[in-house]
């Protein structure tokens, strides 16, 4: 398997994402963002589009629309960007919008699964590369800001009144999650990027309790469940982004079922 | 001689169409324990958030002393909504309040939390999840972290609202002896006056337009409710 190019890249890339979107997701969760990383991921579907139409990458495109939403939704309170109604309106327009920009670009409809769904075969070493420098600025950043960080995401309240710029850090927060949808999006697809961003990061929270032990126990289950999924596809032939969904799926219910059983509920 | 701390000179707050406070005066002693009672709405949390630098005043001025830098203030809020998955250990929580830019703790800052979680007698459950510690032990931890830097000055707003009786007085009896032996001035926000008596040393009674502060000792439990009531 590992003689294939395409699969090593695969693997590299793969890697990668797993380590941002892991430890990314422990402060997506910490600070209630799911939601948004879905929101983004659709955004970015209609970044990556716009980007193939313009006769960029599709990372390129989907970097601009992410990070630049980013930044406006941090401006807005929580509450404001909280709004069921206004989060579906924004993700039917960039639906919508990516839909128009690839017909535009008169790609064939195999490219636009590949940006939604994701791809194995359609990573180059390039791409690689590219993933790779994303991954090491989003991770400097965050070690960099890490207590801060760390302080807003899991007591706001405290971290506000004891004198921290929350709001910089909310809006640098955010760019680093546009960044790792992006990234993500190479390999699981921009549909399936909240996955890896939510649900090791969930599952985890419940089998250790300091923010480094969820962290590390985050990547470990997002790493597990690209490379057994890159495998499987590999062997089966069916979607990697199924294979990833569904492996991570398990860690959570399985982090569900841990839970009540430990509460005794 | 009793050093001033904090001296508050004709401050004066105002929402949109809400005069919080037009004249307020008032001077925390260094090593003091003030109590601030007054009703619902009469401005309490929004005097804290003055004192805290987060909110700028209207009119009339805060002084620290010596400087607004060396006056650190450890604060304990109203309100902090963490639910019962709230996943991270109580020294976990302690350690957020740790400031600097290692993403680890050094060996001294681990200390420092490990000294105010023996402070605050949250040592033994120091590996429990927060979300699952009971009221007391919350604004136990919550007090802990209030205190890991060393404050000089430690506000606590309505910390005891929602303590039964023993437990209150467990909490208290902690804010006292770090006020005794630690050198920690403190700052009580309570609408509990038995237990404003009992600890503080000078009250700061608001009511809408007037104030008045002065020596607890001067004061029975009956006169506190008389300068509070509208
Ligand atoms: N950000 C704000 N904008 C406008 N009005 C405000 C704001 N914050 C507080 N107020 C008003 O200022 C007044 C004082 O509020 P504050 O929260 O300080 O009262 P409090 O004494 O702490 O009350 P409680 O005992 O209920 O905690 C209230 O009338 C409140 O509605
Ligand atoms: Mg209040």
């Amino acid at each position: 398997m590992f003689s294939l190019a395409f699969m090593q890249n695969a693997y590299l890339a793969g890697t990668f994402i797993a380590i941002i979107c892991g430890t990314i997701g422990v402060f997506v969760i910490a600070r209630n963002l799911s939601f948004l990383t879905h929101t983004l991921s659709e955004i970015g579907f209609a970044g990556a589009a716009f980007g193939i139409f313009m006769g960029w990458t599709a990372l390129s495109g989907m970097l601009i629309f992410t990070v630049i939403s980013s930044v406006i939704v941090g401006q807005m309170s929580v509450k404001q960007s909280r709004r069921e109604a206004s989060i579906s309106a924004i993700s039917a327009l960039f639906i919508g919008l990516g839909i128009l920009f690839l017909s535009l670009s008169n790609q064939t409809s195999s490219y636009a699964t590949s940006i939604l769904f994701g791809s194995v075969i359609g990573i180059a070493h390039a791409d690689v590369i590219r993933v790779a420098v994303l991954s090491g600025i989003v991770l400097l950043v965050m070690l960099g800001l890490y207590r801060p960080l760390k302080f807003d995401s899991f007591d706001a309240i405290g971290a506000k009144v004891s004198g921290l710029w929350t709001t910089a850090i909310s809006v640098v927060f955010l760019v680093l999650v546009a960044m790792s949808v992006s990234v993500a999006a190479q390999i699981v697809g921009s549909l399936l990027i909240f996955i890896l961003l939510t649900l090791p990061a969930a599952a985890a929270r419940y089998f250790v309790h300091t923010v480094s032990k969820m962290i590390g126990l985050s990547i470990i289950f997002a790493l597990i469940g690209v490379w057994l999924g890159l495998y499987l596809s590999y062997v089966t032939n069916l979607p990697v982004s199924f294979f990833i969904a569904s492996i991570e799926c398990l860690f959570y219910f399985a982090a569900l079922g841990f839970q009540r059983l430990r509460v005794g509920a | 001689m009793t050093e001033p701390l904090i001296a508050v000179e004709h401050l004066g707050i105002a929402f949109p169409n809400n005069q919080v406070f037009e004249d307020l005066n008032f001077k925390i002693d260094r090593g003091d324990f003030v109590t601030v009672i007054g009703e619902n709405g009469v401005g309490k949390t929004t005097l804290i958030r003055a004192l805290l630098g987060m909110l700028k005043p209207t009119s009339g001025q805060i002084k620290y002393f010596p400087n607004k830098k060396a006056t650190k203030i450890g604060y304990v809020p109203q309100f902090r909504n963490l639910d019962q998955e709230y996943p991270l250990t109580i020294e976990d929580f302690v350690g957020l309040n740790v400031h600097g830019w290692l993403p680890w703790l050094t060996k001294a800052e681990h200390q420092q939390v490990r000294t105010a979680m023996a402070v605050t007698n949250v040592k033994k459950i120091a590996q429990r999840p927060l979300g699952m510690a009971s009221g007391g032990e919350k604004q136990r931890a919550y007090l802990a972290q209030a205190i890991v830097e060393q404050p000089k000055l430690l506000i606590l707003d309505e910390s005891t609202a929602s303590l039964d009786n023993e437990m209150k007085y467990e909490l208290l009896d902690l804010v006292q002896n770090l006020n005794q032996t630690s050198d920690i001035t403190v700052f009580f926000v309570t609408h509990d006056l038995p237990l404003a008596k009992k600890y503080a040393k000078h009250y700061l009674a608001l009511r809408p337009g007037e104030q008045q502060f002065g020596d607890m000792a001067d004061m029975s439990i009956e006169q506190l409710k008389e300068v509070t009531n509208v």
